[in-house]
């Protein structure tokens, strides 16, 4: 779908090359996630991708067709781009943000607002934000506006720069999520910059790691860059997290769950209180028909004739059979009670804690 | 300074007064008009060549430097005692401020508005003028109204020239020493001032929506 071969940048002013010689080729409706220390090139990869830096030498194709075939400007309304700083028009409502490269491509206005819906709602903005301007929007907001911009003419390729690099950790890894549902229905062609490698074993297909002067150190799988580090700066560079790295690599749903004390809110009060001694905990969670509501200190259940009389606190540290184990690690460390509920859709599936995280590991084949 | 006005010769000369004040506000309106569009003209040059800005400035900060009388003066030789030899000078000493607040105003566009128009795919011209300039309006519009400010001002001094809008009272009162003409081409220059001054604050929030939403 896009391909680098032999491409080679050097800037006027410099003495050695920003990237030099790089071959790379991505696949239709994969994410290869670029990544590597600062001064390694990847930003001025993605920009001479849609010639927003011309290259040296070398050359760079996109569907086939050499991105030096034609003007810019009309090879960059094809090719979606999102940056960090987001970059939306302050002086233009939202709706038209969204609306910029349909208006650009003079798309009538009927189907550009038919399709800034469509992409609001895609990208989970709330309607009523349309028609305010950039400036009244959050962070992640923004950059939600960003990536519905990019998509507005659903161009084949994204390019990525760091867009989740100036938002919380909280928001920055709702908006992962959200990129990789979107792209599970889309399936784009993405090439996203960052300087995260867990962001990059989240959300790479492959991941292809620089070094400075644009390297070529290593590319492939998450799995295999974390499994078979090819030489000193790689390993350096994933480091301290690769032990974690291989914790976002594993789902939840593939490590056994256990049920803990956590009863039917139809149970009588003194089950309960048994289920918790069972376990050695000093609360229990609440169950009705199969959701849960929450959880209650065993020491409210003295003198009350029903668990409906309690009134159950909500777990901090809920995650998806979908999430990574990370992520379930994550809200252990953040929740009062060192462990990780588990639901789909409301419905209890069960608990992790820390050592059974150790034993899922621990099985795993040491690298 | 009630004491001091003679309000019979007020009374008396009313319909001048306003035909005075007519004049006052058409000078400043063609003077800053025109004013505006050379030195939009002289901005696009220096934006598009930064060589060209040096010079620009230099050019239009001699004429700023130039007193005004003495401008005058240089010009009445050529183009006489007229509307033109009145407009040449006051539109000259408009350029400099817009010039310069014209230029800062497009520098001051954030550099990501720029990149991300860049890779929407917009070109040169439409990048400018869709974005880069709508941004730079405020503080294009605080040039405009600094220099409109001035024009009022100036415009006393082209009473020399035999036209000068309330300047012709003052110019003329200064001959007789008599205050009442003085006192109304003064108050009467500063609250055109003040005036076109709010006019111009309210249009520009008129172009300018977002700036007020995003306060708010």
């Amino acid at each position: 779908m896009i391909s680098l071969r032999g491409v080679t940048k050097t800037y006027p002013d410099a003495s050695s090359p920003a990237v030099a010689s790089l071959t790379l080729e991505v696949l239709g409706g994969e994410i290869v996630a670029l990544v590597g220390p600062s001064g390694c090139g990847k930003t001025t990869v993605l920009k001479m991708i849609n010639r927003l830096v011309e290259p040296t030498s070398g050359q760079i194709e996109v569907n086939g067709v050499s991105v030096r075939e034609g003007q810019p400007h009309l090879l960059r309304r094809s090719i979606g781009y999102v940056i960090q700083q987001v970059g939306l028009f302050p002086h233009w409502t939202v709706r038209r943000n969204i609306g910029t490269v349909p208006e650009l491509l003079g798309w009538p206005p009927e189907r550009t607002s038919e399709r800034t819906l469509e992409l609001a709602r895609l990208v989970g903005l709330d309607e009523s934000l349309l028609d305010r301007y950039p400036a009244a929007l959050s962070g992640g907001q923004q950059q939600r506006v960003g990536v519905a911009r990019a998509l507005a003419a659903d161009p084949p390729v994204l390019l990525m720069d760091e867009p989740f690099g100036a938002v919380d950790p909280i928001v920055r890894h709702r908006l992962q999520d959200e990129l990789l549902r979107l792209q599970r229905r889309l399936k784009k062609t993405i090439v996203f910059v960052t300087h995260d490698i867990e962001e990059a074993i989240k959300l790479g297909d492959r991941i292809v790691i620089l070094n400075v002067g644009g390297i070529l150190e290593q590319q492939g799988s998450p799995a295999e860059i974390l499994s078979r580090p090819a030489g000193r700066f790689v390993k350096d560079f994933i480091g301290r997290e690769r032990n974690l790295g291989r914790l976002a690599l594993r789902k939840v749903s593939e490590m056994p769950v256990k049920w803990g004390p956590v009863v039917e809110v139809s149970t009588t009060p003194a089950e309960a209180r048994r289920a918790a001694v069972d376990e050695g905990t000093d609360w229990v969670g609440l169950l009705s028909d199969g959701l849960l509501t929450g959880w209650v200190p065993v020491s409210e259940l003295d003198g009350v004739d029903s668990l409906r009389r309690c009134s159950p606190r909500p777990f901090d540290g809920a995650v998806r059979r979908g999430s990574s184990v990370r992520r379930a690690v994550d809200a252990m460390v953040a929740s009062r009670h060192q462990v990780a509920v588990v639901t789909e859709d409301g419905h209890y599936c069960g608990l992790v804690d820390m050592p059974m995280v150790n034993r899922a590991l621990g099985g795993h084949p040491r690298t | 300074m009630v004491g001091f006005l003679n309000w019979d010769w007020v009374a008396r000369n009313w319909p001048a007064i306003l035909e005075r004040t007519w004049e006052h506000i058409f000078l400043t309106a063609v003077a800053v008009a025109v004013g505006a569009l050379v030195a939009m003209g002289l901005s696009l040059a220096a934006l598009r060549r930064r060589r060209w800005y040096g010079p620009i400035t230099s050019a239009t900060n001699i004429l700023y430097t130039i007193p005004s009388l003495a401008l005058f003066a240089f010009l009445v030789p050529f183009t006489g005692l007229s509307t033109l030899t009145s407009e040449i000078g006051l539109v000259s000493y408009t350029l400099l401020i817009i010039v310069r607040n014209t230029v800062a105003g497009v520098d001051g566009v954030p550099q990501e508005v720029r990149e991300s128009a860049d890779g929407m795919g917009f070109e040169p011209a439409r990048r400018f003028w869709k974005a880069e300039f709508p941004l730079a309006l405020p503080v294009i519009m605080a040039g405009i109204r600094i220099a409109a400010v001035t024009t009022v001002g100036l415009v006393t001094i082209t009473s020399i020239l035999g036209q000068g809008g309330l300047g012709y009272f003052i110019l003329a009162g200064f001959r007789t020493f008599f205050w009442t003409q003085i006192i109304i081409g003064t108050v009467g220059s500063v609250l055109l001032a003040v005036a076109i001054d709010v006019g111009l604050l309210r249009l520009e929030r008129l172009f300018t929506p977002w700036i007020r939403r995003a306060a708010a």
